[in-house]
C-alpha cells in the first residue's frame, strides 16, 4: 500500500461517519480520487460537505471509518497526511493581526521549508495569486477577495499533492473567480483536488467529477456530463416555429405523440406573435432532434429556433438533492 | 512529540509585539508596580532595603493583569476560525498548547524583567539581599506561569474573550485564596483534615510567599510545575472535546 501510493498522490475516503451528539453529519461515505483529478464537492447546505473535509484533513476525528491521503491514514499518522496537505478552510482564516508575508513565513517554517526553495516558493505563490501589492498590510485591512488569494497562497505553498479547499471561490468577483479557476486547472494535472462549492457553474468550469452529498449520504457520483445526462431536460429540444393555420393544442398534440417524445410543454415566455415555442422532453434521454425536425418539416412549419438541451446542473442538483431530503 | 514548537513560539511571541497589546500591557504593568510599590507599599518610608513592598501586590496585580494576557490565546483563533488553519498544519496539538503558552510566559517574564530599575534602585540605596531579590523574580514568575496556565486552559473553552476573561480572574482569585483564613475556616468546619490541607495546600499565595522569602523549597517548585503541567493536559483535551464548535 505505501510503496505504490506514496508515488502518485491519492486519497482514499473509506466509510468515514460522523456523529454530533445524536445527529448523524455523515453518513458512511467513501470515495477515492486520484492524481490529475478534480473533485468537486457538492450538497446543499448543511449536507457534510464540510464536515467531511475537516475529516479528511485531520481537523475533526472521525466517528468512524478513515481517509487515507497518499499511503497515510490520517486517523494513525495524522502528521505525515497533514505533510501532504494543503487546506484552505472555509472562509479562508488567517492572523488578522500578521502581514501576508509573515502569514507566508509562518507558514514557511511550520512545513520545514528553508534556504532558496523557500524564497522561491514564496516569491512563486505570491506572483500566482497576485498578492504582491499587498504583501505588508496586515491581512485584516484586506478586501475579501485578497484575503481569499492569502488563504489559497498558503494552501499550494509547500506544492501539496493533495489540494483540498472548501468553497475556494466563496465571495470572489466574477474576475477573481476566473483567475481561481484557472489556477486549479492549471495544477490539476500534478495534484489531487477536492473542492467543495454550491456553485454548480464552478462544477461545470473546472471539475472532472462530482461527488453530491445530501444529508450527510452520496446521492451522486460521476462526471459533470453524466450527472447533466440525469436532467429530465438532457436531450430535450426546444422548437420555435410559425405555422400556417396550426393551432397550439394541435402541433403540441403532434409532437407529443412521436416516438422518442415523452411529453410536451408550450413556452410562451419570450416568443414573437405568430410563433410557437414548444419544449419537447426524450423518453429516457434519447435523442430525439432528429424526429422532432423532420415532422416539423413534414407538416412546412417554418422553423425560427431548434435547440438541443444539455440539461442543467441546477435541476439535477434540486432533484436528487430534494428527493433525499423527502426520504 | 512537540513537533511545531519552535515556529509557534516565535508567531505568538511577535504577535505581542506587532500589535499595541504588548506596549500597552508593559506600560501597565510597570505602572502599576511603581505605584503599588511606593504608595501603597510605602518603599521609601520603611527604610529597608528590599523589595518585599513591590513581590507583595504581584499576586493582586496578576490577578488582572495575567487573564488579560491569556483571555486571547486560544479564544481568539476560535473566534477567528485560524483553530482549524492551525490544527490542520503539520505540528503536534501538544506544541500548538506548549508553543503558545510559553510564549505567553515568556512575554510576562519581559514585563517582570523590565521592572529591573527597582532593582538598580535598592541596591544604590543600600544593601540588599540579591539572593532574596532573586528568589521573589522567580516566585513571581512562576507564579504568572501557574496564572497563565490557567487562563489558557479557560480561554479554549469559549470563543469569546471577555468570557474568558472573568472566568479566568475569578478562578485565579479562587486559586490565590484558598490558603486564607476565611477560606479555610469556611471547611474546617465540615470536612476532613486532608481535605482543608489540600484545599489550603493549593494556595498560590501561600507557595509564592514562601519562595519570596528567599526560601527556595522543592515542594513549591513542585507545586507550580506540575500545576502548569496539568493545565496545559486540559487544555489540550478541552481543544480536542470543542474544536470543531
Amino acid at each position: 500500500m505505501q510503496a505504490t501510493s506514496s508515488q502518485a498522490g491519492r486519497v482514499e475516503i473509506r466509510g468515514l461517519s460522523k456523529w454530533f451528539g445524536p445527529i448523524l453529519a455523515v453518513d458512511n461515505v467513501s470515495f477515492q480520487v486520484e492524481q490529475g483529478e478534480v473533485l468537486g464537492f457538492l450538497g446543499p447546505n448543511g449536507a457534510g460537505k464540510s464536515t467531511t473535509m475537516k475529516m479528511v484533513t485531520g481537523f475533526v476525528g472521525p466517528s468512524s471509518g478513515t481517509a487515507v491521503v497518499c499511503g497515510h491514514d490520517v486517523t494513525e499518522e495524522p502528521l505525515a497526511a497533514k505533510e501532504k496537505i494543503g487546506y484552505l478552510p472555509e472562509g479562508a482564516p488567517a492572523y488578522p493581526d500578521m502581514t501576508p508575508e509573515a502569514f507566508l513565513n509562518f507558514i514557511a517554517d511550520v512545513r520545514g521549508m528553508k534556504g532558496e526553495h523557500r524564497r522561491k516558493r514564496i516569491g512563486e505563490v505570491v506572483e500566482r495569486v497576485h498578492i504582491g501589492g499587498v504583501l505588508r498590510q496586515p491581512i485584516e485591512t484586506l478586501s475579501k477577495g485578497f484575503k481569499r488569494r492569502v488563504g489559497l497562497a498558503q494552501a499550494i505553498l509547500h506544492d501539496p499533492r493533495v489540494l483540498i479547499m472548501d468553497e475556494p471561490t466563496d465571495g470572489l468577483d466574477p474576475n477573481q473567480k476566473h483567475e481561481v479557476r484557472a489556477l486549479i486547472r492549471e495544477m490539476a494535472p500534478g495534484k489531487v483536488i477536492i473542492l467543495s462549492t454550491h456553485i454548480l457553474e464552478e462544477v461545470e468550469a473546472v471539475c472532472t467529477r462530482a461527488v453530491v452529498i445530501a444529508r450527510g449520504r452520496i446521492v451522486a457520483d460521476g462526471t459533470p456530463e453524466q450527472l447533466q445526462a440525469r436532467s429530465r431536460f438532457h436531450n430535450a429540444v426546444r422548437i420555435t416555429f410559425r405555422g400556417a393555420g396550426v393551432t397550439a393544442a394541435d402541433a403540441g398534440g403532434e409532437l407529443s405523440k412521436l416516438a422518442g417524445v415523452a411529453s410536451v410543454e408550450r413556452r410562451t415566455e419570450g416568443v414573437k406573435d405568430g410563433s410557437l415555442c414548444f419544449m419537447a422532453l426524450p423518453k429516457r434521454g434519447h435523442p430525439i432532434v432528429a424526429e422532432v425536425g423532420q415532422h416539423a418539416r413534414a407538416r412546412g412549419w417554418q422553423i425560427d429556433e431548434l435547440h438541443v438541451e444539455t440539461g442543467r446542473l441546477d435541476d439535477v442538483f434540486r432533484e436528487i438533492t430534494a428527493n433525499n431530503s423527502k426520504a | 512529540m512537540l513537533k511545531g514548537l519552535g515556529p509557534i513560539l516565535k508567531r505568538e511571541l511577535a504577535g505581542y509585539f506587532i500589535t499595541p497589546v504588548a506596549y500597552v500591557f508593559i506600560v501597565i504593568f510597570l505602572l502599576l508596580t511603581g505605584v503599588f510599590t511606593f504608595q501603597l507599599g510605602g518603599f521609601f518610608e520603611r527604610g529597608q532595603a528590599d523589595l518585599r513592598p513591590f513581590f507583595d501586590y504581584h499576586p493582586w496585580l496578576y490577578l488582572f493583569l495575567i487573564p488579560a494576557i491569556s483571555m486571547r490565546l486560544w479564544a481568539e483563533e476560535r473566534k477567528g476560525g485560524t483553530i482549524e488553519l492551525l490544527m490542520t498544519l503539520p505540528i503536534s496539538q501538544g506544541a500548538a498548547v506548549v508553543g503558545k503558552f510559553l510564549a505567553a510566559w515568556i512575554f510576562a517574564g519581559i514585563a517582570l524583567a523590565l521592572t529591573f530599575p527597582l532593582w538598580i534602585t535598592v541596591n544604590y540605596l543600600g544593601k540588599p539581599d540579591n539572593g532574596a531579590i532573586a528568589a521573589g523574580y522567580l516566585g513571581s514568575f512562576l507564579m504568572a506561569g501557574g496564572f497563565l496556565a490557567i487562563g489558557a486552559c479557560v480561554s479554549a473553552m469559549t470563543r469569546s474573550q471577555v468570557i474568558a476573561f472573568v472566568v479566568s480572574v475569578v478562578l485565579c482569585f479562587g486559586f490565590l485564596i484558598s490558603g486564607f483564613p476565611p477560606v479555610v475556616d469556611f471547611f474546617s468546619g465540615w470536612a476532613p483534615r486532608t481535605v482543608v490541607d489540600a484545599i489550603a495546600g493549593f494556595s498560590f499565595m501561600t507557595h509564592f510567599q514562601a519562595i519570596s522569602k528567599g526560601v527556595i523549597e522543592l515542594r513549591d517548585l513542585v507545586f507550580f510545575a506540575s500545576l502548569i503541567v496539568v493545565f496545559m493536559v486540559a487544555t489540550s483535551v478541552v481543544i480536542d472535546l470543542k474544536k470543531a464548535q
